[in-house]
């Protein structure tokens, strides 16, 4: 298959630290390529380099079988966009914000006003347009950022971490529009994310990046059903249990994790396993729920933490839960810590590593 | 008729030395600018060795008093000083030179500061979109429009109520360099504290008006 953007050796170094060390990656046309990796793991460097804001210290770029140089860096950035993990607006309208990029390449006031339209319907904000952008809920936020670079409709999209802290109601609308205009207009998607998850089902490759230096990279059944506990650990994944499973009649297995805490899942799998839960996989009542869920537990909150517009508690149930809820929840329940709760998750939320 | 008004009132000292206060300092502030704003966004975008130690200079020299610059540019305009040749002393020109120097400080520091307070990914944001090195400096430019209209409008006020430098360059002198400071000075000397009260009034007024409609742009703008 034909590659879109291929690094060779690149090496990017800031003073003495050495944020890329000899990278090399092919990026094929049309596909998603995830990049996994930790904080600090060099991976905001790379999508900075493939979109031709920064320049690497040595090694080479190709863009579209182009070297990409001093000479012609300004125009091949004109091919990409890259979208950052803290939202950066400018201080003005949706509709400015989002007309930027168009303006820079003399798009008529028709064709601005039509593009800028249909971005704003692909990440559902149609009637946001005279809003001021920074007073925008923080998922809405990023959706404008992802509006201003996909109205651009360039060949490579790069994406740092686009749902990172948001709800689950804007994580679904932006992973809904990845998927669209990969599919749509063939974008070629490159993105940095801790979530294994969204790898495992937006993308079609995944590439580890560890301490600067390129891993594995492959299929993301390959790469994440392998002998991953330290992938799962880095990847920052929350609710990671280990404990020995049987199966049970129904089909489901029950894993023994320590501390007496036993959780259902919906996996044919005895022995040793380790298992996680989404945050956002787990509901908070107040009371015991009549529901169907296979897994409920009794516990006490012991931390909260808030980002814009989910907060996410730490519940001691006998072994810690981290739990995400949105904010609008949190305070119509009247939640704080030391407050008793029940989590409720389904048999299909426990998910193998 | 109503020629006969507007010519009364051109001919009215009073509207005249407004005029002129307003025309000198305006220039002046306009001068100052046309240097102090790229160079304000130069130390306020870019790292430099010695960045900490220009800024520090910029601003110390926010507190210049404005006799001793005066008297500076009277040693180097006056017809006996090193620049004496130009012919400046005595002139609007001066004064107008005299005043530029005077507010540099007030643009560089607050644009500079202004300039920093602008999120440093602006840039990067405005280059990923296709920005040159130039444009994403005008969206930096453009973020930070707030504090950059603020330190002009700052700088026209100092300039319109500073008397040392013009005093020291102009003299008062009728008809050329009188302007509403000089004025009142000379009048309160007198004393004729009805007509200085009166030019107080008229310059408490431009301050006021300019500073009212800056915050009405700053809403717009912003």
């Amino acid at each position: 298959m034909r590659w879109l953007i291929k690094l060779k050796d690149v090496t990017k170094r800031y003073g003495k630290i050495t944020a890329l060390d000899s990278v090399s990656l092919e990026v094929r046309e049309k596909e998603i390529l995830t990049v996994l990796g930790p904080n600090g793991s060099g991976k905001t460097t790379m999508l900075k380099i493939m979109a031709s804001i920064d320049e690497p210290t040595s090694g080479e770029v190709f863009f579209d079988g182009e070297k990409v140089n001093n000479g012609n860096r300004g125009n091949v950035r004109k091919r990409s966009t890259m979208v950052f993990q803290k939202t950066t607006l400018f201080n003005t309208t949706v509709y400015k914000n989002v007309a930027y990029g168009l303006k820079l390449r003399g798009y008529s006031k028709e064709e601005t006003d039509e593009k800028v339209k249909e971005a704003l319907e692909l990440v559902k904000l149609v009637g946001y347009e005279n809003r001021h952008a920074k007073k925008l809920s923080g998922g809405e936020q990023q959706r404008v950022s992802l509006a201003r670079a996909l109205v651009l409709n360039t060949k490579l999209l790069l994406l740092d971490e686009p749902t990172a802290n948001l709800d689950p109601k804007n994580v679904s609308i932006i992973e809904e529009t990845i998927s669209r205009v990969n599919r749509d207009f063939n974008t070629t998607i490159v993105m940095a994310t801790h979530n294994m998850f969204q790898a495992e089902t937006l993308t079609s490759r995944v590439a580890v990046l560890l301490g600067g230096k390129m891993g594995e990279i492959g299929m993301p059944r390959e790469i994440l059903r392998g002998p991953s506990i330290d992938l799962a650990s880095f990847a920052r994944l929350e609710n990671v249990f280990s404990g020995s499973s049987k199966i049970l009649r129904e089909g489901t297995s029950i894993i023994e994790v320590d501390d007496g805490i036993e959780v259902e899942a919906a996996v044919r799998q005895s022995g040793k396993v380790t298992v996680f839960v989404r945050p956002e996989d787990i509901i908070v009542t107040k009371s015991r729920l009549f529901s169907s869920a296979r897994n409920v537990f009794r516990g006490k909150i012991v931390e909260v933490s808030d980002f814009e517009s989910v907060v996410r508690l730490r519940v001691d149930v006998g072994k810690e839960f981290v739990v995400q809820i949105t904010k609008r929840s949190f305070v119509e329940m009247k939640l704080n810590v030391g407050s008793t709760v029940f989590l409720a998750f389904k048999a299909s939320s426990v998910h193998l590593v | 008729m109503t020629f006969k008004m507007f010519w009364e009132l051109f001919q009215n000292p009073i509207f005249q030395i407004t005029i002129r206060s307003l025309h000198i300092s305006g220039t002046a502030t306009l001068l100052s600018t046309f240097w102090s704003l790229p160079l304000g966004m130069f130390i306020g975008l870019k790292s430099f060795p010695g960045k900490q130690f220009v800024k520090g200079i910029f601003n110390t020299l926010l507190g210049v008093p404005t006799v001793a610059l005066g008297l500076i540019l009277y040693l180097l305009l006056s017809t006996s000083g090193p620049l004496g040749f130009l012919d400046l002393y005595l002139t609007p020109q001066a004064m107008i030179i005299g005043q530029a120097l005077l507010v540099t400080p007030i643009v560089v520091s607050l644009a500079t500061s202004a300039v920093e307070s602008v999120d440093p990914k602006i840039q990067d944001l405005a280059k990923t979109l296709g920005a040159s090195e130039v444009e994403a400096s005008l969206a930096v430019l453009r973020e930070s429009m707030g504090g950059i209209v603020l330190a002009i409008v700052a700088s026209f006020n100092r300039a319109i109520a500073e008397l040392g430098v013009a005093l020291a360059v102009g003299r008062n002198i009728k008809g050329t360099t009188q302007v509403l400071t000089t004025v009142i000075a000379m009048e309160v000397e007198r004393p004729n504290i009805e007509y200085s009260i009166q030019l107080v009034i008229i310059l408490l007024a431009i301050v006021f008006t300019v500073t009212i409609l800056t915050n009405l742009l700053q809403r717009r703008i912003t």
